[in-house]
């Protein structure tokens, strides 16, 4: 395993690339455990001082460290994308393999449903529902709504790898052996998927957050926990740009794409990895 | 001697990939040598993977990465230098005038997205120098001589059943009336019924144009019918060659005993002896003789020299140390070449 | 042609199911969640100031009627399909009297015209790019592009409206950064008028251009480097078939169905991202109706426009998988 880690950090450019991004980021992610401010008290610090050694980031108007604020809300960003790409897993994987491995009807039908939900439009949905929920809305709440919501592209993909196993040799046997459809797809099949799934859900991080710096820089979630995207939401209630405090806004934005970009390519990197058809035209390149 | 329609001298071609830092290299042909004489079905056979596509793109000069060619020379009557002496444009002028291919499985070769028309169009039309209802009136006649009604020519691939695809891949690749057809399994996905039709037109369509012909297929019935002579490869080698009638009758190198001994034969009852073993990795095939590991005449010669294919006053050629006739062995350079190669590994 | 009808009858189905289903998780939200926006309604009404219980009463029916929450659970759910059905929301709370479907009706061509724009440029541009990267692999600038498309891939409509806000509006404003036409232009077909319609969406259609280009391109490219190893291509190779040709006609002729498989299925996901570019740039669209609605406590706008949103998605699907037998002549025997 760490050989394979080496050899792909050396000849693969997109997972060097994307490791040192992610690692960066969670590198900032571990300091905001050495805060040196409470994350939510503001005018700890004077307002509104440009990046500089005392404050590597700056301050922003609310008198807090741009830096410090920036750990504790990616700290809390990727917690969130965490735990919606761990519970929509879940649910990919369920309907994934049951469908391609049971086939047939209930094939047909769970693919349906599949299709339905990865053409629903979300974002609406979501504003609706917190219009609904308003301060009832915390962030586990919005975390297993999105998670119910956005699982349907990855029950595909492993819908269609688990279809391709099911006609595989060691799948008759054991049929033959004896084993319950149960015991089939948890010992048999989940091997197979689990890199793809684990590549999945670096991509889920990212829609993850994604959606929630959106919902949260319109003031759709509760607005009191420091993400990125609250980070964000602050900066414009105090229209930072505008009045020239431009690293309030930079720094949250600049370490999310960090993330993204660096969570997209390990993933790239790790589907070229599992996939032999790109192997291929990579040894042919 | 007739000048020969192909000669093939001493080719090499091997898959060569890195991947994560690991060179590979899958010696699919190595060290081949043989000639196509003119107006001849020459055919090929060996079992999967024992590199007979790999020769035939090598032929037809149809090398994409990973495959290279590492050596050895390809000449043509219709050209005056080697094949890979030519560049893109001079290549594009003989393929279909002079040389053209039918394919394996008719199933993928036809563009999905193009009706037949217009594949006849994109393959033929710039290489016949006709105005377009002429090109059409010959791609007409044409399909008529294949007893192809020419309303398919407005088909798509995917409406026509796999044996009238496979005579559409025929009838495209011959409407030049090219001097060299090379033939890679152009019937093994059909059915027997349907095999029969289609090895008939190609035939017909070979006397009626006269072009020579390479003919690759691991069946060795589809052989008997249709080949003048036979080349039998095993991992990555030729190792015999002789008229196909003669090989049926009295095959020489313990390979070729087994092909034919395990053909079915009506009224045989003579259990049959398989094989032990698989097929070598070409990625690391065997010293000496390829053939060794299965062979059970195998001596420690076998295991440490290659047989040269070396001719015999019949005239045929077989690449065996147990063969009774053949002289002296004597191992080649490049064969112990490879040998140190392996000993490095 | 037979089977054609099947293929339409089958989209089609699937057509109703997004809409069953998607409306049926609207009215799901909206009765299995902690607020009421009927109370939600009053006491912001009655937040200043008391008022008379009587006339707070009479409020509450009038509102459960305006907001078709009458009766029991089966009665409301029926009533929600009616007015879905007649386009019938009621008035919007926010800009009473008017209704909801007119401030719908005036805001869905500005995000049909983002939308179609920006997902057209898109779409075509880095299916083309992404095509030439997929089939002459070793050029540099091609490869290039790829990085960069490859980085742009993952960024979220959000961020990118926001970098793009920041670079046009900020560092370097040479473009209007809010809005859906100057203020005081009269609407016609003049030449200011639409010019200044022109120049208001471009960042908007930039920013949301350059959310989708990155997959298409990356998309492609990989479909092409696979397509290039297909049979039908390597035999026109082989048969000396013109470069040219077997790139457009052979190569990315044939990764367009997909491509266009993979147009229909992302587009909710587009879709959102139309929206939320909107409220960043303050176009006059759904997106930043919604948030308007979202910010007043219109229940009855946000409902409308969750709704609406879902049906315009479905259709426009449907339009797509209308398309698509003209790309993949094989769709009719399947
Ligand atoms: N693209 C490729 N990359 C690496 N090895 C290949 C490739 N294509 C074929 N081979 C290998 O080359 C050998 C010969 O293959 P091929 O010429 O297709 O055999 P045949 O046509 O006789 O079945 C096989 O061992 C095969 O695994
Ligand atoms: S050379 Fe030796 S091993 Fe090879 S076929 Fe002949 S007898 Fe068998
Ligand atoms: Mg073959």
């Amino acid at each position: 395993m760490l050989k394979v880690l080496r050899d792909l950090f050396r000849h693969n450019r997109e997972f060097a690339a994307g490791s040192i991004l992610v690692l960066i980021v969670l590198g900032i992610v571990v300091a905001s455990f050495f805060s040196p401010y409470p994350p939510l008290d503001s005018y700890v610090v004077p307002p509104d001082i440009p990046p500089s050694w005392d404050h590597l980031l700056g301050t922003n108007s609310r008198g807090q460290d741009v830096f410090w604020q920036v750990a504790v809300a990616m700290r809390n960003s990727l917690l969130f994308g965490i735990s919606v790409a761990l519970i929509s897993r879940v649910i990919a994987l369920v309907i994934g393999l049951v469908s391609g491995y049971v086939g047939g009807m209930v094939d047909r039908v769970l693919m349906s449903i599949n299709d339905t939900f990865v053409v629903i439009p979300l974002f609406p949905i979501l504003t609706l529902f917190y219009f609904m929920m308003h301060d009832h809305m915390s962030w586990v709440v919005l975390a297993v709504a999105m998670a119910s919501l956005g699982w349907p592209y990855d029950a595909r993909l492993i819908r269609s790898i688990a279809l391709s196993l099911r006609n595989r040799e060691f799948t008759t046997q054991s049929i033959f052996s004896g084993m319950s459809t149960r015991q089939i797809l948890m010992e048999e099949h989940l091997p197979y998927v689990l890199p793809i799934v684990f590549s999945t859900t670096l991509n889920n991080i990212n829609w993850s957050i994604g959606l929630e710096v959106t919902l949260s820089v319109i003031g759709l979630t509760n607005i009191e926990t420091p993400t990125i995207g609250t980070m964000i939401y602050w900066a414009n209630q105090h229209t930072a740009m505008v009045a020239g405090i431009w690293w309030w806004v930079l720094a949250p934005v600049a370490t999310v794409i960090m993330m993204f970009i660096g969570l997209f390519l390990l993933s790239v990197s790790m589907n070229e990895f599992i996939d032999p058809r790109t192997r291929l035209a990579r040894m042919g390149a | 001697m007739e000048e020969a329609a192909l000669s093939v001298q001493n080719l090499r071609a091997y898959y060569v990939t890195g991947h994560f830092g690991m060179q590979r290299e899958v010696r699919a042909v190595d060290d081949v040598s043989l000639s196509v004489r003119k107006n001849e079905i020459y055919g090929i056979a060996g079992e999967s993977s024992c590199g007979k596509s790999t020769f035939i793109k090598t032929v037809a000069a149809a090398i994409r990465p990973p495959l290279r060619v590492l050596g050895g020379s390809i000449k043509y009557s219709f050209l005056d230098r080697d094949l890979y002496d030519l560049d893109e444009r001079k290549l594009a002028d003989i393929r279909w005038n002079h040389l053209s291919f039918i394919p394996q499985g008719s199933m993928n070769v036809l563009n999905p997205v193009r009706r037949i028309r217009e594949s006849f169009q994109d393959f033929a039309f710039p290489h016949m120098g006709l105005g377009r209802s002429e090109f059409f009136d010959v791609v007409n006649r044409h399909l008529e001589r294949l007893q192809l009604s020419p309303s398919i020519l407005s088909a798509f691939p995917h409406e026509l059943s796999g044996g009238m695809r496979q005579r559409v891949a025929i009838a495209l690749a011959t409407v030049c009336r090219p001097e060299f057809i090379i033939a890679d399994e152009p019937t093994t996905a059909l059915d027997v019924v349907v095999q029969k039709d289609v090895l008939a037109l190609i035939l017909e369509t070979q006397r009626e144009i006269g072009s020579s012909m390479i003919f690759v297929t691991h069946d060795l019935t589809v052989h008997a019918n249709i080949s003048n002579r036979l080349g039998i490869m095993y991992a990555g080698r030729l190792i015999e060659e002789g008229p196909t009638r003669e090989i049926f009758h009295d095959p020489l190198h313990p390979y070729s005993r087994h092909l034919v001994a395990s053909l079915p034969r009506i009224g045989d009852l003579t259990p049959k002896i398989a094989l032990t073993g698989a097929p070598p990795n070409l990625a690391q095939p065997p010293s000496g003789c390829r053939f060794h590991p299965r062979c059970p005449l195998a001596t420690d010669l076998c295991r440490q020299a290659s047989p040269e294919l070396t001719t015999l006053s019949s005239g045929r050629r077989v690449a065996c140390y147990a063969v009774a006739s053949a002289p002296a062995t004597r191992p080649m350079t490049n064969d112990r070449m490879t040998n140190d190669k392996f000993k490095s590994f | 042609m037979r089977s054609y009808l099947w293929y339409l009858a089958r989209r089609f189905g699937q057509f109703v199911l997004v809409v069953f289903v998607g409306i049926n998780i609207v009215f799901f939200v909206t009765h299995a969640t902690p607020i009421d926006p009927v109370e939600q309604a009053i006491s912001s009404a009655t937040q200043f100031g008391q008022s008379d219980p009587r006339a707070v009463e009479i409020m509450r029916k009038a509102l459960r009627e305006l907001y078709g929450l009458d009766g029991s659970i089966w009665q409301q759910y029926l009533t929600f399909w009616r007015r879905l059905a007649t386009g019938d929301f009621g008035p919007s709370l926010s800009a009473f009297p008017t209704s909801v479907s007119t401030l719908i009706g005036q805001a869905l061509p500005w995000t049909a015209g983002l939308l179609s724009t920006s997902t057209l440029v898109a779409w075509c541009v880095g299916n083309f790019m992404g095509g030439l990267a997929g089939y002459y692999r070793k050029n540099r600038l091609l490869k290039g592009l790829g990085i960069v498309a490859t980085g742009l891939q993952p960024i979220p409509s959000y961020i990118m409206s926001l970098v793009v806000l920041i670079l046009f509006g900020y560092l370097w404003p040479i473009l209007p950064i809010s809005g859906g036409v100057e203020m005081n232009i009269h609407p016609g077909f003049t030449f200011s008028f639409l010019g200044s319609v022109a120049a208001h969406s471009l960042l908007p259609v930039l920013s949301l251009a350059l959310i989708t280009i990155g997959a298409w391109f990356v998309g492609m490219r990989s479909l092409v480097s696979n397509i290039v190893a297909e049979d039908y291509v390597v035999y026109a190779e082989l048969a000396g078939v013109d470069r040219h040709k077997i790139l457009t006609s052979y190569v990315m002729r044939n990764a367009l169905a997909p491509q266009l498989t993979g147009l229909a299925l992302s587009l909710g996901g587009i879709f959102n991202g139309a929206i939320i570019t909107e409220v960043v740039f303050g176009y006059p669209g759904l997106g930043t109706l919604l948030v308007r609605g979202v910010n007043s406590g219109d229940y009855s706008l946000v409902l409308g426009i969750a709704s609406i949103s879902i049906i315009a998605v479905a259709t426009a699907v449907f339009a797509i998988d209308l398309l698509y037998p003209l790309l993949d002549p094989r769709v009719k025997v399947r």
